[in-house]
Formats: C-alpha cells, structure tokens, sequence
C-alpha cells in the first residue's frame, strides 16, 4: 500500500514529521517498507542570488556571474538563457551532488574561467523535466535551504511517499482513511472525519439491477446509479498526481476517480459506459464455457459459478475482480453507472485465484472491505464525478442486503495487561479502542464494520497493546520452571542421534543436509517413489518423492562431488524417512557413504579402495557409541540397493538396527556414481534403549589366574562364515572360554577352500590349566567347528 | 701374602681393553666365572689361616667387586655407544606428511540446532518433534488458519498425493513447525516449555529461498507468562546466542494468525563493511515472530485459555546460522560441497554447551 505524506494529511491533522510517522507506522505493525523522499536529494541545495551577469569572453552562450551566497560572493559561469542579475536561484556547491546529471561538483575551469558552483534546473534536481533554464524563485532569502523553502512554497514537489506492507487481516489499512486512523489513536494527530452528503437522485436509474439467489452468499448487496450528461477527459492535474505518486496511470476522471477511491477509502468501485449497457444489470454465476475480455485487453474463461455482472448480451465485469472491456468508461462516455457493491471475501479470492487476476480491487474484497461504507462510499463518488465531469445524477438502485457485522466483545483491562505485561490504565484502553472506532458499552467494545479481522477478546488486547506500543516493552524474566540445576530435557532418541552424529563426524564422515524430496527414479531404487509419498505439486521433476531413504541423497550429493573432481569422499546424513504420506509413516535413520580410496596417496601405502569391513568398522563403531546390545546377528536378508554378496544386516532376531556393505553396482551406474562405494545405515528408533538407566557400572571381574591363548586354524568351505565358525568355537566351553578371535584367512586352497586362522582365549576361574585340560578344550573346539562349519583342522 | 695390586691392575686392563659386549663376557668368565682366577683364588681362601684369610679374604672381597663395578660400568658405555650409533643410523624424515587420518564435519545446521537446544534447556525447555508430513488441521485449522484465510494461499504449501477415492483434504508438508506447539500441548498439557526444531517446507526456490529450510519453534505456557517474559526469553537467547555482552530487540506490533498480540523481533546491529554485528549499530534485523499464543490455538491443543496462557515464537534455523557464523548463501547449505562442507562445518567435538561456550 503506498501513499503519500500529503496525502494522508487530508486525512489527518498532524504536526508530526516524515520520521515520525514513519517510526510510527512501522511500530503499529504497518510495516514501512520504502519512503521515497525527493527532499532527501535537495537538502544541501541552498537559495543564491545573481548580482551581475556578463558574456564569457570566449563563449557566446556561456555568462559569467558574480553570485551572493551564504558563503559570501562567487564566480559562476552559467549557460542557462535565463541567468541575469537580480533573479533568486538555487545553488549547487562544490561537494554537493547533483541527482539530475548524477555529479558530484567541483571547483571547474569552463573555458579559461573558474566556476565555482553551479545554478541549477529542476531536471537537474529531478523535480521535473523542466531545463528550459535554470530555476528563479518569486522569493526566498539568499543562503536558506532550498528544501525549507519548497516545503513552504511548494510542498507538493516534494511530497514523500511511503510505501507500507499490511498484514493480511488489517484490510481497513488498504485505504489511507485507515492509516490515518491508526496514527491519530497512537496519538501523532487528529483524523478529519469523513462527511457525506448524499446526492439526490434527480430521475430514476435506467438500468435496474437484480442478484441471482443463487449467488446471495457471494454477492450479499449491489448498489448503482447512473450519472447522465457527464464529460468524461483527463482527470485533474492534482488526482493524475496523486496517482502517479504511488505507481498509477492516471486514465481518464472516471476511472480516476474509482482508483482514487480504492486507495483513499478503500473502497473498491466499478464504472461502466451506461450506453453499452443493454438492458438491466443482473449478478449471477458464470456458466461453464463463458468469457469475458477484461480491461487488461486479456480475454478470460470465466470459473463456473464466479460471480459476474451481467446484461441482456452477458458478462460484462467480474464481480470484485475486474470490469469488461466492451462497457468500460472511456472518453466519449456521456453517461456513467456507478457501482459500489459488497462482495464475499472468500468466494471473491477462490474467484480470483481460478482466474490468476491480481487487482487493487480483488486485494481488498478477499480481505474484507467495510460493507457499511458502500452507499456513503457511492455517495462520495457520485458528488466527485458530477465535479470533476458535471452530468445529473440519478437515483441509486440497489439489491440484495448488506450483511451484519455487529458484534461486541468483553474488554477486561487487568487481562490485557496481563497477557502483554505492561501496565496500560483502563482509561488509556477504552480511549485507544474507541480512536480506532470501537463503541464501548458498559465493558462492551462494540467492533466498527471495517474490522473483519476482530473476532474476540484476544483482538482486543491486541489492538490495545500495538497503538501502546510493543518497543516500550520491558522485559521480565521468566522463572525457571523448578528452581536449581535444570534437568535433562532431550529424550533418549533425542540423545542418540547427537550421539550418533558426533561419533560419525568423530570417524571422519562429512554430515550432509540433502532435501526430504528426491525424484521418482532414485526413489524407486530405494523401494520408494510410490504415489503415497508423491507431493502433488513438486517444485521441480528432481524433487517429486518423499525419501525412502538416506543414501539416495548421498549418491547424488558424491555424484555432484566427483563430478567437481573430489573422488574419495566420506559423507553421511542423519534425519527422517518416509514409509508412506500419512503423519507417523516417519522415522530417523543415519546412513554413511564411503567412496573411491579409503585415503589420499601418501608415503606409506594408506591408499587402497574403500572396502565393505571400512563400513562394518564404522556402523559398528556408532552402533556401540549409541548403546546397542554387541552381541547381535548378521543376516543377509538385503534390500535390492545392496551388493546381494557383500553386505549385511545388523539384527537382533527379526529386528534389523543396521545394514552394512557395498551398494549394488547397479544403483551406483544409475545414479552415476563412479564406485567402489559402501555405506551403512543404522534405524536409530530400532536399537533397544536399556530397560533401567542407572549410571552404576557392573563390578568389574578380574581373574588373578594367567589366561591360556591357543590357535586353530580351520579349512571350511568357501561360504562359510567366519561367525559361525567363532560361535561354535565359543561354544565349545562357555564358561572358560573367555572370546574367540579370527586372526588370519587364506583363501584358494585346493578345491576353492579356504583357511580361517582363530585365537580361542580362555581363562581359568579356580586353578591354573593342565595341558590335559588344555587339550580337552582344543578337542572340543575342533569337534564342534567340526560339527558346525565342516570345517577341519588345517594340517 | 701375595700383593694383590698387580692382579687388580690387570684385570682393570682387561676389561678396559674389552670392546665389545663379548670381550666383557669373556673378561668376566676369566675373572668372575666359576673358573676364573679371582674365583679360584676365594676359593684358596679355605686354606689359609684365619688371620691370613680374614686379610686377604677382605682385599680379594673388595677387588671382585672392584671388577665387578668395573665391568658393568663398562658394559654400559660400550651398550650407549652402540645405542648411539644405531640412533644415528635411524634418521627418518620427520617432514613427511603424517599417516593420513579423515576430518569429518558437523553441518552449521546440527550444530545451530545443538546451540539452540543447550540454551533453552538451561531455561527449562524441552525438545518437541513432530511428523513432516502434516495434516492440514495440524498444520492451519488449529493454528487459527482457516481454510479461507489468506494466509494459507501465502504459506507456499506442498500438498501430499492423494489417493482417487479418499476424499480427505490432503495432507500437507508442515509449511512450519508450529504445529508441534498443537501436538506438544495434546501430549503434555500444561504447564508446558518446548522447542521444537526440524525441516519445514514451502513451495519457494530463488536466490534467497530454498524449498526445504529449518525454523525452530518456542513455546511456553503457564498461569501468568506475559509478553514481557517473551521479550525477555528472547533477549537472553539472542544474546547467549551471539555470544555479545548485550543485545536490544525491538518489538514490531505484526500478525500472526496464532499468535494475539503479534510482534515481529528486530535485533540492533550494524553492517560495516558487509559485516554483520549484533548488539551495536543503527540497523534493525528481523530476526523471528512472535506472539502471545492465540486462545483458539491453545483450545485446539487442549488446554483452557481461561486457565493458561503463554507466549510462542519461530525463526529460522539456518537463517540465524548464516547471520552468526557470515554464510553468504542459503541454497549451498542443502547442496553438500565437500569444499563447503569443510569450511562451514564444525568438528566433533565442538559441543556447544551453557557452561563452556557455544562457538570455540
């Protein structure tokens, strides 16, 4: 919403100054958003007066004068036509900058002769495109500031103009009534209220108007009038100026006049050439099929059942949004029907979106107009039209009803200050609603009709506690909900993703933060991509699908990184998964990605690929970091994104914590990755959290017996696992033996057989081991490796 | 009596002369060893008289331990000469590069979280969560945004799929994280303090704007929280946060749908030479909204507006992570640039805390 300073003037009798106001507006919640002041540019401009012109000896079109300023006498060299002895001028100094020719002056030579200043035009000084000469002012003393003396002699020239944001439920702000309102309660004025006199209708209308019960609800009331014999030109130099100074063609007065009356009262109104209306007026919803050119020369499908004004040849304006073009007032307009109506906010802004039309008028009827000022407000618009056109105008017609917004709430003035914690006396209260045009009853504020937006107590208090000002809030501090030491807050899941993300970063994995949405193909090759998790209107193709998971986004995140040339890259995410699009289809997972070569080239040899047992090392790292349970299975039940032969799951029983492994080289080709590439992912929800937290650690058991180490070395089967081979040795003795180590593997030996080298530890309990007993044990491992692997002892 | 100085001259000669640890076996044997000389000559001592035994047993006593001393003093400096040399024959370039060891980060976002949390867990606020993918109730309806209202057409929202046949209004990706206030306060009632950060979405992509970005939301019911207490929750978070002395915030009177009276927080700062600096200057930085929380939205979440009341504020994560730590550009945050990456991110072990500081 822009205006400008003189403008609300009209509306307000106020002393207070452009800051001022400014500050203010911004501090009742009109944000201020631009103020253009052309004064700003001028205030080092000062008056001067010519003492003596004569030729430049070397130019015939450049005088030479002798200037009074407030710094004493000066030599100016001049090319204006006009520079004479006598005449009041404005001066530009050396230093000053001149906006119109964007220069800052100096001290010049023109042609062997010093200047020092400059005499300026208003082109120059951007306060027209007058450069006929240089200005002469009728008065003025020499040395005072140009500005004061435009604000005194011509203030319109520099008129500021302030350009504020509203916020969408303060429609009584979209008119300049309404902002002179909220300035004259936070006290910066007083507003000038606004007198209607109604013009009597000398004949009755021609065009009679009717709303279609059908639309009764969009379209609640509908007034006109016809003003006959109207000239209809160029609006007055003082409205094209008004409009022009907020960014509106000026038209012709008709039109001006609608558009003066959105900005100043908010009130919306539509002209239309009565001669090209045929028939009466009736208001109803648009058939499927319809069109309508509107008077942006675009032609329009009308929405089924938005409200349009029609007559006998149809639509001829779309009702709160925009008129037709064939109807529209132009300059040989002779007779005018006015139309001030009330539409319905809702059905006004559903009409507007389908039809993608943003106008002044549809911006205030989506928002609420004051359905109260439509006949006062046609009122005003009639007696401006017959003074600015002439013509005779008619009786009004109206139809339908306006609708009831009386409504009154309780004002309780200890709440309030309770609520906003300042202490605002019951006086001030009442005093401040009823500026603002409340009518307080008793300790009933009645709500005035141009605020829709005020629908209980708490708008009371809100209204109360802006105009008082929130910058004169003092803070007050909040007490600590128990007094002492504050306790933990963050849940133990809460707990366990810092926990988990500190240990990856720790392990040397870079945290990404990559978007929730992905596209359907990486998706899909996720098991995700279905229509459940689809956003219905995605910003772009790359970003259609809720994530299934976390390593698709880390694919694309190493693919953009190598494609930037970083081959070997440690990234991992932590953050939610989407199962499905309802509200709890969501959980929080942590995925690590390694790809290329474990490190860079060095002296040493550390440069090799990164491997499956790289990924193990780590998920099993933050894993323990989190609290997971160490004894826990490997399956190799695998989703399709895995390598089916080199990864792995985590489990307890069904229950899978983590996956481990290289990703299938298929999803790294598609998603032009160049591997090797592995990953982990842990479900952070499906670790068990302990039963009984309890900072007390178990005794630690020591043994003062030396533990006994014996090796074994097993030819198995190339598939069999080296787990499975630990757990049967482990089972041989559970009570001495204390853990079972694989040390070494050599694979190829004859018929594809491989060896698996382990360290069986045992640790006696009550008595030093004979080599008897020692030798049992072996046997027993022997046997059930045996038993368990087919596995025998390596010869 | 023999006169034992020659003997212990001697074999002091010896062990002298001996230059490896093997010659000082050999001497030792010679003279110490069960044949040795000095060995045998003790071992003479059984046949002496008692007064020649008790002279010459002292001298014979003292001159083996003599030798004794004497060879494992020399021993030693043959055993530091040789460790000497083998030092010097040890060089290594210790101006090699070290064994390469990976540098992971925390990202600005995990890690302006983290600050975020630590100082309102000192003020007794919990961490709240709630799903992404949100209802339109949850997500407009209970925050006193009814279906009609224009603010819903101004949210960007992302609408989820649905299904032919269910006939729901879709649901939507939470435009922000007010509705965990709903869902914190149908959990816990009140009296209530949460935080509640996360991932939001809004249908927005340019040079300032990302679809995804992260807010962080506040609330705090009770018998008689005022705005005044919001003010002041909200200065000592700024400043906590900026890790400034002082900071002064201004309070905007604005709207909210969810929030009567609304304001909008400015911080004082100033901007010398592109520069941001929060707590001096002549500028204002709109830093977050806030608001005493709406009657209609503690009834939808339960609570009786009579009874309780309290305020609530939302900013923006990363936003406030790029004024604090001078990110230039919103969009590079969710692009995962290793160069970016290592720059703007934090290491392990930088957790921020009350008590240590938030930043090193």
């Amino acid at each position: 919403m822009k205006f400008t300073l003189s403008w609300l003037k009209e509306h307000l009798e106020t002393t207070a100054t452009l800051e001022q106001i400014a500050e203010a507006l911004t501090d009742l919640g009109l944000e201020v958003e631009e103020v253009a002041d052309p004064a700003a540019r001028l205030r080092t401009f000062t008056l001067a007066r010519v003492e003596h012109a004569e030729q430049h000896p070397d130019a015939d079109r450049l005088r030479v004068c002798r200037v009074m300023t407030d710094e004493g006498e000066k030599q100016i060299v001049c090319g204006a036509p006009n520079a004479r002895a006598g005449i009041t001028v404005v001066l530009a100094k050396p230093g000053d900058y001149v906006p119109g020719i964007d220069t800052t002056l100096g001290v010049g030579k023109i042609r062997g002769i010093e200047s020092h200043g400059m005499m300026a035009s208003e082109r120059e000084l951007e306060l027209s495109e007058e450069h006929d000469g240089i200005i002469e002012l009728p008065s003025g003393e020499v040395g005072q500031r140009f500005v004061d003396w435009l604000a005194q002699n011509a203030p319109e020239k520099i008129d500021p103009m302030i350009h504020i944001k509203i916020t969408p439920n303060r429609p009584d702000a979209l008119g300049v009534h309404g902002i002179a309102r909220d300035l004259a309660a936070r006290g910066l004025g007083v507003l000038k209220p606004v007198t209607v006199q109604p013009v009597p209708g000398s004949f009755p209308c021609p065009i009679g108007v009717t709303i279609d019960g059908g639309v009764a609800g969009k379209a609640p009331f509908f007034a006109g009038r016809v003003v006959r014999g109207v000239t209809n030109g160029p609006s007055p130099v003082w409205l094209q100026k008004r409009l022009r100074a907020i960014g509106l063609r000026p038209i012709n007065a008709l039109v001006d006049i609608t558009n003066f009356f959105t900005f100043d009262l908010n009130r919306p109104l539509h002209v239309f050439d009565a001669a090209k209306v045929s028939g009466n007026l009736v208001l109803r919803g648009a058939c499927a099929g319809e069109e309508l050119v509107a008077l942006d020369d675009k032609t329009y499908p009308l929405p089924e059942g938005a409200v349009v004004i029609c007559d006998d040849g149809g639509p001829e304006s779309i009702a709160g949004i925009m008129g037709g073009a064939a109807s529209g007032a132009s300059e040989a307009t002779t007779d005018v029907f006015i139309e001030a109506a009330y539409f319905d906010p809702i059905s006004t802004a559903a009409a507007g979106r389908a039809l993608k039309i943003n106008s002044d008028a549809r911006y205030r009827f989506e928002r609420g107009i004051d359905p109260a000022f439509t006949l006062p407000g046609l009122e005003l618009a009639t007696r401006m039209v017959m003074d600015l056109c002439g013509g005779e105008a008619s009786e009004v017609v109206t139809a339908g009803a306006l609708p009831d917004t009386g409504r009154a709430y309780r004002l309780d003035p200890q709440r309030t200050s309770r609520l906003v914690g300042m202490d605002i006396p019951e006086a001030d209260q009442r005093a401040t609603l009823e500026v603002l045009g409340f009518r307080l009853d008793g300790d009933m504020a009645h709500v005035p009709s141009w605020r829709p937006d005020v629908l209980g107590e708490a708008d009371l208090v809100e209204e109360i506690a802006r105009i008082a000002s929130l910058t004169k809030l003092q803070g007050k501090p909040l007490p600590r909900p128990r007094p002492g030491v504050p306790q933990p807050v963050l849940t133990p899941l809460q707990v366990r993703e810092k926990t988990a993300r500190r240990t990856a970063a720790a392990l040397g994995y870079n945290e990404c933060v990559t978007y929730s949405f992905i596209d359907q193909t990486s998706a899909a090759l996720f098991g995700g991509g279905t229509d459940a998790v689809r956003v219905d209107n995605p910003i772009s193709s790359e970003m259609s699908h809720l994530r299934p998971d976390l390593l698709p986004g880390l694919l694309q995140a190493a693919a953009r990184n190598q494609a930037r040339g970083f081959a070997d890259l440690a990234l991992f995410e932590l953050g939610p998964v989407f199962s499905g699009g309802e509200p709890g289809d969501q959980a929080v997972r942590i995925s690590g990605l390694l790809v290329g070569q474990i490190a860079p080239r060095d002296p040493f040899g550390s440069r090799r690929k990164v491997d499956l047992y790289d990924a193990k090392a780590d998920v099993e790292a933050i894993l323990q970091a989190i609290g997971a349970p160490s004894k826990a299975q490997i399956n190799r039940k695998l989703d399709g994104w895995w390598h089916p032969g080199r990864a792995g799951n985590i489990a307890l029983g069904p229950n899978v914590l983590a996956t481990f492994g290289e990703v299938h080289p298929k999803v790294l080709r598609q998603m032009d990755v160049k591997g090797p590439a592995v990953g982990f992912t842990i479900q952070l929800a499906a670790v068990p959290f302990p039963k009984v937290k309890t900072p007390t650690r178990p005794a630690l058991d020591l043994s003062e017996l030396q533990a006994v180490e014996r090796d074994f070395a097993f030819v198995v089967d190339p598939q069999v696992e080296a787990l499975t081979l630990v757990n049967a040795a482990a089972g041989a003795d559970k009570a001495l033996i204390q853990s079972v180590s694989v040390f070494d593997q050599f694979t190829g030996l004859d018929n594809g057989q491989k060896s698996i080298a382990i360290s069986v530890r045992m640790q006696p309990r009550d008595k030093t081991l004979t080599d008897a007993e020692i030798e049992a044990v072996a046997r027993k491992v022997v046997d059930k490796v045996q038993k368990a692997t087919g596995g025998t002892l390596r010869g | 009596m023999d006169d034992l100085t020659p003997l212990r001259q001697q074999w002091l000669d010896r062990i002298t002369a001996a230059t490896d640890p093997a010659a000082i076996e050999e001497v030792r044997l010679a003279a110490l060893g069960k044949k040795g000389e000095i060995s045998l000559k003790m071992r003479e001592l059984g046949r002496m008289s008692p007064e020649e035994r008790q002279t010459t047993g002292k001298a014979l006593n003292q001159i083996r331990d003599e030798i004794d001393a004497a060879l494992r003093a020399r021993k030693l400096s043959l055993e530091d000469a040789a460790l000497d040399a083998r030092l010097r024959d040890e060089w290594l370039d210790v101006t090699l590069p070290s064994r390469p060891r990976r540098q992971g980060t925390i990202h600005p976002i995990s890690q302006v979280t983290d600050e975020v949390t630590a100082i309102f867990a000192d003020m007794g606020f919990a961490v709240a969560e709630g799903p992404q993918v949100e209802s339109d109730w949850y997500n407009f309806d209970a925050l006193n945004i009814a279906p009609e209202h224009p603010a819903r057409q101004e949210h960007d929202t992302f609408f989820m799929h649905r299904a032919p046949g269910d006939d729901r209004p879709p649901h939507v990706l939470r435009t922000h994280t007010s509705p965990v206030q709903i869902r914190a306060m149908q959990d816990q009632g009140a009296p209530i303090r949460v935080i509640a950060p996360g991932r939001v979405y809004r249908m927005d992509m340019d040079q300032t704007h990302t679809p995804m970005f992260h807010q962080i939301e506040g609330l705090a019911i009770d018998r008689d929280i005022s705005m005044a207490h919001l003010k002041w929750t909200l200065e000592e978070f700024c400043r906590a946060f900026f890790e400034v002395p002082s900071v002064e915030l201004r309070f905007r009177a604005s709207h909210f749908p969810f929030t009567e009276p609304s304001a909008e927080v400015d911080i004082r700062c100033s901007w010398e030479g592109g520069q941001l600096k929060i707590g001096e200057g002549n500028s204002w930085l709109e830093i977050l909204g806030s608001g005493m929380v709406h009657p209609n939205v503690l009834r939808a979440g339960g609570i009786d507006p009579d009874q309780w009341q309290g305020f609530a504020f939302g900013m923006g994560i990363d936003r406030i992570a790029m004024l604090k730590y001078g990110i230039p550009d919103l969009r590079a945050f969710f692009e995962s640039d290793l160069r970016w990456l290592r720059h703007y991110g934090f290491a392990a072990g930088d957790m921020p805390s009350v008590s240590g500081g938030l930043s090193r």
